[in-house]
This record gives C-alpha cells, structure tokens and sequence, in this order.
C-alpha cells in the first residue's frame, strides 16, 4: 500500500521535472512568437494597445473563419514597398555574412595559438579569453565609443605616431559597426575553434610532413578540414545574432548603417507601430530559421555524441 | 611535435591585447579628474563620489540586482530540472522541441525575444515592470544554465545513481544526496551565467519594463546617448570589478576543490 504510493509520488515528481520547465518555456517562448505572427496581420491604431486584434477565438470557429478572411496583409505589402525595409534586411545579412568571416579570419590564429601554447598555461588562457566574455556587452561595446570618436584615444595616438595629420571619422561609419562586432563576438568563435583544434591528433600532421608534404598544405588539408565543425559552430554563434543586433549599430553606426534590429527597435519604440515592428520580426525570424535550425541539430548531435 | 612559434605566441597575444585594452582605458578613464573623456585632468575619484548622489542611478542599480538575484535563482531551479529531464529521461514525447526550444534562446535575436514577450504580457493584460523584466530574464537564463548542466551531467557516472536506487535510496534522496553534490559546480556557473546575463540586459528588459522599473543597462545607455561621461565610465569599471571578482574566486574555488576531490580519489584506490 504505502510502497505503491510511493511509486505513484515518484511518478509524479519525475513527471513534474520534466512538465513544469517545458510548460514554461512553451508559455513564454512559443506562444509569444505565435503572438508575434498573430499581430503582423493586424491593423496599428492609436490607444493601448496600439492595434487591434484580428483573430477572436472566443467567438469559436465561426468567429475565427471570419477574422481569418479579414486578415491584414497590409503590413507585409508595405515591408516589401517601402526601400528602407528590404534594404535594412539585405544590409543585415551583408554586415552579418562579412564580420563573420572577419572574426574567423581573425579568431583562427589565436585559438591555433592557444592549442599549441604549453599545457600549463592553456586554462589560463581560455579563463583569459572568457572573463571579457562575463563583463558586460553594453559597456564593451560603450568603451569603444572613447576610443574611436575623432577627438578619441586612437586618433589621437596615430596623430602623435605621425601615422595620419588629420583624424580619421570611424565613429557612426560601418567600420565602427565592425570593429565593434569583431570586439564582441571574437570570443564565441575562439571558443569552440580553440575545443576543435585543442583535440586534434598530431600524429597526422608528423606523417604528412614525413611523406614530404610541405607545411602550409598539411594546413590546409588536414588542421583546417578536422577543425570545420567547430568553424561552422563559432560562424552559426556569430552569424545569428549578428543579424538581428541593435547595440552595435545603434551606439557605434552612423545614420546610413541600416540593421533590421535597428529598424525594429525604432518601428516600435520611436514610431509605436506595433504591427508592423511584429511584421518585421516574423520576416526577421523566417530569414534566421534555418541557420538556427541547422545549429540546433548540430548542438544535438554533438551532445549525443558526448553523451 | 608541438611547437609553439613566435608566430602563434604572436597572434594569441596580440588577441589579448585586443581583448583588454578598450576595457583597461575605460577603467583609467573613470578615474580622470577632466569632465573631457579625452582630455587627461589628473587622478581623481571624483566621478564616485558623483555615482554616489545620483539617486536615480542607485535606484536603477538596486532593481537591476533584485532582479538578477531573483531571476537567476528561479532560472537555476528550472534549468536543473530541463537539464535532468534531457540528460536522464531518454525518448519522450515532444523531445526534439523541447529540446528546440532550450537551444534556440541562445542564437535568438534580442529585440524578437523581446517583443514577443512584450505582446505575451499585453495580450494576458499584465501589468508591466519589476515582475515582467524578472519572467523575462528567467525564460532566457535557464536555457543557458541547462545547458551548462548538461554537459556536467552527461560526463556524471551513472552507476552511482543505479547503485543509490538498487539499496533503496528514494529518486529525490538520491538527487539531493548523489548527484546535487556532483553536478554543484556546474549549477553554480549556471547560476552565476544566469545573474551575469540578467545584469547586462538591455534590449529585453527596455521591451518588457513599464512604468517605474528601470534597470542600470537601460540608466547606462539612456546616459550614453547623450554622450560620453566619466560617470558612466565609473558605474561600468565597478560593475567590471564586480563581475572580475566573482568569476575569479569562483574559478579559484572550484579549481582547490577539484584538486581536493582528486587527492581523495587518489587515496581512495591506493586503499588508504
């Protein structure tokens, strides 16, 4: 009797540790994006909220048949009539696809250092490369703003190095955009190429440079090619939240630097058209969605294979 | 066969400094006497003494701990057990969306995250401020802790866990007694990963406050719009040395303890 109380008890914790953090996140991670898609097709108005609902699933299935004839597809159309929007996305992916490749390009080198750096002093590196990592983005991303204004810390040193005679605007340029991005992301990559490179098996390299194959072909053909999961890994950590960054460019850019972040976060906060910053979202999200979805799977296989 | 070149010792100290120097500047700088960020006025610890009037700052630091405090507990709770549930529950039903939805949180734009709880909270009619920002920053966190669990978990002996149950050992006893204690280390990273990214929030938390709730990133970049201030440069070099503090100890710590840990192992199989 008691032992099978004990077992239904049981029952209903293990059930518990699984059902309370999935009811959670499918309330406050799910439903919102459904939410999201929901008020793209529905028609901005003054008050408060700023729209008016479309669906009205009280009224059953009737109700709902109807509304979904009424659907607003206005705020879609506009998005692809209006240049700043399209123009916003492609610039997006542009700054995304480019300061990718520039943080791996600059990130390979160091994690290749790390891994060959002597045993002893690799924690401390990686500790080293992680401890930026925890100090805030907004104030890494702010101390740059010191350091690149045209009375700033660099311009000021390359004037008294005789390197330039005037100062250089690089603050609200892109270049800021992308220094500010390399800065901040540079650890995301490390990371994972430092785990990929940390791993691999010299022996191979010994008998290609022992079968004559010169250095930097060994390179490429065998450290680069085993170190590509984790290339790919670091690029999916960059590239997707690049995309859809509103701190860099709104601190570090100019007004002509055009990110889809940006764009949402004035569609919403400056000119409250709630509607259409939902639009801008969902279009946002149906660009990222394969990324984040081969990332995932990738994640997941790579857990199983640890497990 | 493994070298390390002048080449490699090169590039990974150049990335340091890389790393470092804008951090080291904006800590000198906070200590300059000059209201000019780029003029040096001296030594002064004058921009400490303004943080210390400014109420609106303290207040905004006060909510900002309160919240991050709250936050990362709750996520680390939540996190743990979506942790356990995909370490140790093997195939259920809904899993790859469960699991779906722990890893995407950590490549999500912020301003979608954002909005999409923002239009949560409109559309159940709740009021938004403190509560609304805490929800949030749980939602986000615990995603990030159970993954840190996980990879604890997933490299944990399970035969302990087998061994505890097979003498009887209740599934809670066992947890708080075997594996708690195991897996400690990683859930005291989780939850300072949780209190960390709940200080540096701002694009969620500005989507999901309301009236009265303002957090000091929100303070910081409401400040840094109007431009450059040896004040902000103050309230950030104490949140660095914070943050240095805390991730330093704890790294010290965990690192004595796993030393402890070995040596007893070690005199555990010498049969001592």
């Amino acid at each position: 009797m008691a032992s099978e109380s004990d077992g239904r008890s049981r029952g209903l914790a293990r059930w518990l540790v699984l059902a309370i953090p999935y009811a959670w996140l499918l309330i406050l991670f799910l439903v919102p994006f459904l939410i999201v898609i929901k008020i793209s097709f529905s028609t901005p108005v003054i008050g408060q909220p700023p729209y008016t609902p479309t669906f009205d699933v009280s009224g059953g299935i009737g109700s709902l048949m109807a509304s979904l004839r009424q659907l607003v597809v206005d705020n879609y159309i506009f998005l692809t009539k209006d240049a700043l929007y399209w123009k916003s996305y492609l610039s997006s992916l542009w700054i995304a696809i480019a300061s990718t490749f520039l943080v791996l390009l600059f990130s390979y080198p160091i994690a290749y250092g790390m891994a060959r750096a002597p045993r002893a002093w690799q924690p401390t590196l990686v500790m080293l490369i992680i401890l930026p990592f925890w100090t805030s983005f907004l104030i890494r991303v702010y101390a740059w703003i010191g350091i690149l204004k045209k009375e700033g810390l660099l311009n000021q040193l390359l004037l008294w190095l005789h390197v330039i005679n005037e100062p250089l605007t690089i603050l609200n340029t892109n270049w800021a955009v992308y220094i500010g991005i390399i800065y901040s992301y540079m650890p995301f990559m490390i990371l994972p190429l430092y785990a990929g490179l940390e791993r691999l098996d010299n022996t191979l390299l010994e008998a290609a440079s022992d079968l004559g194959c010169p250095p930097v072909r060994a390179f490429w053909q065998i450290t680069f090619r085993l170190s590509l999961p984790a290339v790919i890994a670091g690029s999916f950590l960059v590239f997707i939240p690049v995309t859809g960054e509103f701190v860099i460019p709104d601190l570090l850019g100019g007004h002509d630097t055009l990110m889809i972040g940006k764009t949402l976060w004035d569609e919403f906060f400056s000119n409250r058209d709630w509607p259409l910053a939902s639009a801008v979202a969902v279009v946002l999200l149906v660009l990222l969605v394969v990324p984040i979805v081969l990332f995932q799977n990738q994640e997941q296989k790579r857990a199983e294979r640890e497990g | 066969m493994r070298t390390f070149s002048r080449f490699n010792f090169a590039s990974v100290a150049l990335g340091l400094t890389f790393l470092y120097v804008p951090i080291i500047l904006l800590i000198i700088y906070s200590f300059n006497e000059s209201k000019l960020m780029t003029v040096w006025g001296g030594w002064s610890t004058r921009w400490y003494g303004a943080l210390l009037g400014d109420g609106a700052m303290l207040d905004a630091a006060w909510v900002t701990l309160r919240v991050a405090v709250i936050s990362s507990t709750v996520a680390t709770v939540l996190g743990t057990m979506a942790a356990v549930a995909l370490v140790r529950y093997g195939r259920f039903w809904g899993r790859s969306l469960f699991s779906g939805m722990i890893y995407a949180p950590l490549v999500m734009p912020d301003v979608i995250t954002g909005l999409s709880l923002l239009l949560l909270f409109v559309a159940m009619g709740v009021a938004r401020g403190f509560w609304t920002i805490v929800l949030a920053h749980i939602t986000f966190s615990m995603c990030y802790i159970a993954i840190v669990v996980q990879s604890r978990l997933v490299t944990f002996d399970k035969s302990l866990e087998e061994a505890a149950a097979d003498l009887g050992c209740p599934p809670f006893k066992t947890f708080m007694v075997i594996t708690l204690p195991i897996i400690a280390p990683a859930v005291v990273a989780g939850w300072m990963l949780g209190f960390t990214l709940s200080l540096d929030d701002l694009v969620i938390a500005s989507f999901t406050t309301g009236p009265g709730a303002t957090t000091l990133p929100m303070k910081i970049y409401s400040q840094v719009r109007l431009g450059v201030t040896p004040e902000v440069n103050a309230v950030c070099t104490i949140l660095i040395a914070l943050v240095a503090t805390g991730v330093l100890v704890a790294s010290i710590v965990s690192r004595r303890r796993e030393q402890e840990r070995m040596r007893a192992e070690r005199m555990a199989a010498a049969g001592l």
